[in-house]
């Protein structure tokens, strides 16, 4: 009897524990960090929708009541800092788009043994504090300040009592500044990784230099395009430092609403509702524009 | 590029091209070089006004005109009510997020690049997602289930241990700062892990090596480089971070939301004094570990 129960007692057991462990491993290595980011980040998300869609204040709680009032106080209210948020953060992202442009290109076809001196130039800004390098742009463009003192008393040609602090010009020159790396970097990998040789062949084959740059270089370049202007449209369409620091109450940015109704006014549902719509704004517009410049690769 | 277009001179076609090509000799030699050290001015000019001011022996609360130098800032760095705990904080925060955010990452770009399993497109965008997200919609966000499990019937409550998440605090700060880090360390050790040779691991474990051995002495140390970038990123991003923080912070301070704090009031030269210590210090990091690698390359 012993000899027939060799092959039952291995029937159940089926592969042995080091090939079931082996056929476990990723889903073990994937379970702490997405388990931490369904619970951070998609619960949270749920959780905002919810709330969108409840009644009540901070301090007596909020009840979930289906109310889509907050929804329609968002999208009636908020208008001025909804286009407020798209032209400054829209731009924003077109200058940096050309300054970088050019920037990344010089590096990576010119940049010889000094690209990694450059590249380290360009993320040097992310070294010191994003709040700092803000407050460093108030300083330079007060109306006392080097750049506005230089345009008045040097060159005489903008008018005695211009400035700068407190309009949209401040605000999306603070914009550009602060996430010019974020479009230079993808822009650089992208155009880093084209073959010379493509470039030559289409010489070679008689296209002109700009020829050669409009339908070699650029569609190459497009996904660093694409990456780069969604790294830079998504955190400025969202943010709200610049607007305080160098703008004015007529500046405000959808981000200056959301973070005020959040933390100063505790109105909980317009500010989720504000948030959500901006999130599902940001979703819809990314997955339009990976269609129309026919990139799906996002990230490698 | 220049060897490029001689065949092209010499061809009839590009007689009669040549205005454009002259403008666009001028916009490659000039221009572009020109433009790039614009650039890079432009980039460097709000850190050298940083720097500078840490000197400035300012006049009244705020630190906006120059005045004359002094060394004052620099021979007490710390002396404001209430920094020396923000950068505290800071620090033991971006420490912490950083340990775990290098754990958890490191774990799924292992399973992501080296295992085949089912669900890998939604793992993908559940990565992609937070760096696509704003981080004010985060920030937000994550305050609405903070304050949530802070009520009767929240959602995480009997899950999670009551006072984890609310009152908001340190522990809040950290969940966040973990949990926005985790897709960058994944996509900095996905970079690294992509270029690997498979043949190196199936060469050790032809030699005999068990596959914990094999990790350890064969593995880690190639994906070691990639786990030591996305630390530093992890870090960076950390000890930076305002909107998110602003919005799980409670009454916690780290370095960046003292800042903010203190701005309506008064901009202490301290506030330069310490950032340029910051920059000063990644700078000197990133600079050694380059020339580190250059020296190993060699």
């Amino acid at each position: 009897m012993t000899a027939p129960s060799l092959p039952v007692r291995r029937g159940p057991t089926g592969p042995s524990l080091r090939q079931r462990i082996g056929k476990a491993t990723p889903y073990l290595l994937l379970a702490p960090g997405i388990l931490w980011l369904l619970v951070f980040f998609i619960l949270p998300t749920f959780q905002m929708f919810l709330t969108s869609v409840s009644t009540g204040s901070l301090d007596n709680g909020f009840k979930l009541t289906w109310s889509g009032a907050a929804y329609v106080t968002s999208l009636t209210k908020f208008g001025t800092q909804f286009e407020n948020s798209l032209i400054y953060g829209g731009t924003a992202t077109l200058l940096t788009f050309a300054i970088g442009f050019p920037v990344a290109y010089t590096i990576a076809f010119r940049g010889g043994r000094w690209k990694n001196f450059l590249l380290f130039i360009v993320i040097a800004p992310f070294f010191t504090s994003f709040l700092i390098r803000t407050i460093s742009w108030k300083v330079l463009l007060l109306d006392n300040g080097p750049v506005l003192s230089f345009l008045r008393d040097v060159l005489h040609i903008i008018p005695a009592d211009a400035s700068v602090i407190g309009t949209p010009i401040a605000v999306i020159a603070g914009i550009t500044y602060n996430f010019l790396p974020f479009m230079i970097l993808p822009l650089y990998v992208a155009l880093e990784k084209i073959d010379p040789r493509l470039i030559e062949a289409a010489n070679d084959l008689y296209a002109s230099r700009w020829g050669a740059f409009r339908r070699v270089t650029i569609p190459l370049a497009l996904p660093g395009i694409f990456a780069g202007s969604i790294l830079t449209f998504i955190p400025a369409l969202g943010d709200y430092v610049n607007a305080i620091l160098l703008g004015s109450p007529q500046t405000q940015m959808i981000g200056n609403v959301i973070q005020s109704r959040f933390l100063l006014l505790g109105d909980y549902p317009v500010a989720a509702a504000l948030s959500f719509i901006l999130m599902a704004a940001i979703l819809v517009a990314v997955s339009i524009y990976a269609r129309a410049l026919g990139t799906e690769q996002l990230t490698g | 590029m220049t060897a490029v277009s001689r065949p092209l001179a010499t061809s009839g076609a590009a007689a009669t091209r040549r205005p454009p090509r002259r403008f666009l000799h001028v916009l490659d030699h000039w221009f572009l070089p020109g433009f790039t050290v614009l650039a890079i001015g432009y980039l460097l000019i709000p850190i050298a006004v940083m720097i500078v001011f840490s000197f400035n022996d300012y006049q009244g609360k705020f630190n906006f005109v120059w005045h004359g130098f002094t060394l004052q800032g620099w021979l007490h760095p710390f002396d404001w009510p209430g920094l020396p705990d923000a950068i505290k904080t800071s620090l033991l925060i971006a420490a912490l997020s950083t340990i775990g955010s290098t754990i958890l990452g490191t774990f799924i770009g292992l399973a992501l690049t080296r295992y085949s399993f089912r669900g890998r497109g939604a793992i993908n965008g559940l990565i992609f997602l937070p760096m696509a997200t704003p981080e004010i919609v985060m920030g937000s966000s994550l305050l609405t289930l903070f304050v949530n499990s802070g009520l009767q019937g929240g959602m995480l409550n009997g899950i999670v241990p009551k006072g984890v998440l609310f009152p908001l605090g340190f522990t809040t700060i950290l969940i966040a700062h973990i949990m926005f880090n985790i897709s960058y360390v994944v996509v900095t050790v996905k970079a690294r892990i992509a270029g690997f040779d498979r043949r190196l691991e199936e060469a050790a474990m032809d030699l005999g090596a068990d596959e914990l051995t094999t990790f350890w002495k064969v593995t880690f140390p190639l994906i070691f480089p990639g786990v030591l970038a996305a630390s530093l990123l992890a870090f960076s991003l950390s000890i930076d971070d305002f909107i998110i923080t602003s919005f799980v912070s409670g009454t916690t301070n780290t370095f960046p939301i003292w800042v903010y704090s203190i701005i309506k009031n008064a901009l202490p030269v301290q506030i330069n004094v310490v950032g340029s210590m910051v920059f000063l210090g990644a700078v000197l990091i990133v600079g050694l570990s380059n020339i580190r690698q250059a020296r190993a390359n060699r």
